[in-house]
């Protein structure tokens, strides 16, 4: 082996996108990460289409009725409950973070003895108190889709 | 969960363990070892059986075998673990599959390369900052730190630098230059110290586009840390800090001082003659 073969640079091994939407063996916060990401961008993306939908309406009102009666189908119904549940899981979720990112609810440095417990696991109730919430009202708003 | 027991027990293990040779290899792939079964056999066990028995050109670091030091740091079934903190019956499988850590360069087989990790470790300035450079040059004393002080900040300099945070953080996967949970728990962690006066310079670094923020509390690093270390703790109360640094809500601490020199203590009742003479 000569000097340039050693001085080869490491193959990289960045995840990438990947490594936030693969999870591996983790606990419900990294998959409330991932989903967090998903439901942000998928308001996002109903954001870009409701307005440029709305903006049909400056093309005059037979434009417009053309455009909604697309919409007057089942699988767009599913569309718009998913975005209401996307805000719904996006909203409790961010709420929790806001709180736990400032540091309140996760409770002070503990010495590490083992078996290590970290902060997270120890508030896992607020997540699972949020996660009730959040089924109690996807529940209620897919009664109010289907009555 | 007794039947694969009772299989680990009967048989031989599986090891697909990813290989590289940077000398020869374009990508990574996976090669096949079958290895016997021993009770209470750790990954790096197997491993040292490879390589003492089937093929020595296989590349790991290890130094402590007992969690201390950690080197193995290695990607066992899609998990960070330290190889020489994790028995083959806790994985309850009989094929195991080991990869160098992600989010890290391969240098060769199963050694990844940490240099990002102590370069971010270095940027934080991971000593006491003091204002008084001369008394910190040349120590007179030490500085005194109550037992609560310590507690602030005690678990989080367990660190043992292993990368497995790092390896584990979604957010140092698309990230290079995000400083990650390491170097930022360690930022917290002497930022909390009692001693230490280099909050300010500290602030200005995590503080940054690639900084604290960047942190979306996923909360892998701490489920990956073998030492109960807590870095996504460390990271939001580092977040706490320094929003109430920005929005002048914190009260200026006076750093520790220097510990006075002893005071020769006479005793509070008299020795007795029998069991001490005095000088």
């Amino acid at each position: 082996m000569n000097a340039m073969e050693v001085k080869k640079k490491p193959l990289k091994n960045y995840l990438g996108i990947w490594g936030w939407v693969w999870a591996g063996r983790y606990n419900v916060e990294r998959y409330l990460y991932t989903l967090q990401r998903v439901t942000g961008l998928g308001i996002i993306l109903y954001g870009i289409l409701h307005l440029t939908i709305n903006g049909f309406r400056i093309s005059g009102e037979g434009l417009w009725e053309d455009t909604m009666s697309l919409f007057e189908n089942p699988v767009f119904a599913v569309g718009e409950y998913l975005v209401i549940a996307a805000f719904i899981i996006h909203a409790l979720n961010g709420l929790r973070l806001i709180l736990q990112q400032l540091g309140y609810t996760l409770g002070a440095p503990k010495p590490p003895i083992y078996p290590y417990s970290h902060a997270l696991q120890r508030r896992r109730p607020i997540v699972l108190a949020m996660g009730a919430l959040g089924a109690i009202l996807l529940l209620l708003v897919l009664i109010d889709f289907v009555v | 969960m007794a039947e694969k027991e009772k299989s680990l027990t009967m048989g031989k293990l599986t090891f697909r363990v990813q290989r590289y040779e940077p000398t020869r290899d374009e990508k990574t792939y996976l090669q096949e070892f079958v290895i016997p079964f021993t009770k209470g056999m750790t990954v790096l066990d197997g491993l040292n059986y490879i390589k003492e028995k089937l093929d020595n050109t296989l590349a790991f670091r290890v130094s402590c075998r007992m969690g201390i030091c950690g080197s193995c740091g290695m990607l066992i079934n899609n998990f960070p673990c330290l190889a020489c903190h994790i028995t083959v019956e806790e994985l309850g499988k009989d094929v195991i599959e080991i990869k160098s850590l992600p989010n890290y360069g391969i240098i060769k087989d199963l050694v990844p390369d940490l240099t990002p990790l102590f370069e971010k470790h270095k940027s934080i300035r991971p000593y006491i900052v003091r204002s008084d450079s001369e008394e910190m040059e040349e120590p007179t004393a030490e500085y005194t730190q109550s037992p609560q002080a310590l507690e602030e900040y005690l678990q989080f300099s367990f660190c043992v630098k292993c990368g497995l945070c790092l390896a584990a953080c979604p957010t140092s996967a698309t990230d290079v230059l995000f400083l990650g949970p390491q170097s930022l728990a360690q930022a917290y962690r002497y930022c909390a110290d009692s001693r230490d006066e280099g909050m300010r310079e500290r602030t200005a670094i995590v503080d940054s586009g690639h900084g604290v923020w960047l942190c979306h509390l996923a909360g892998a690093c701490s489920e990956a840390c073998p030492k109960g270390v807590d870095p996504a703790l460390a990271i939001q109360l580092l977040k706490r800090t320094v929003l109430a640094q920005t929005l002048r809500l914190q009260k200026k601490k006076e750093a520790s001082p220097i510990a006075p020199p002893p005071v020769e203590e006479k005793p509070k009742l008299p020795v007795p003659e029998f069991t001490a003479k005095p000088s």
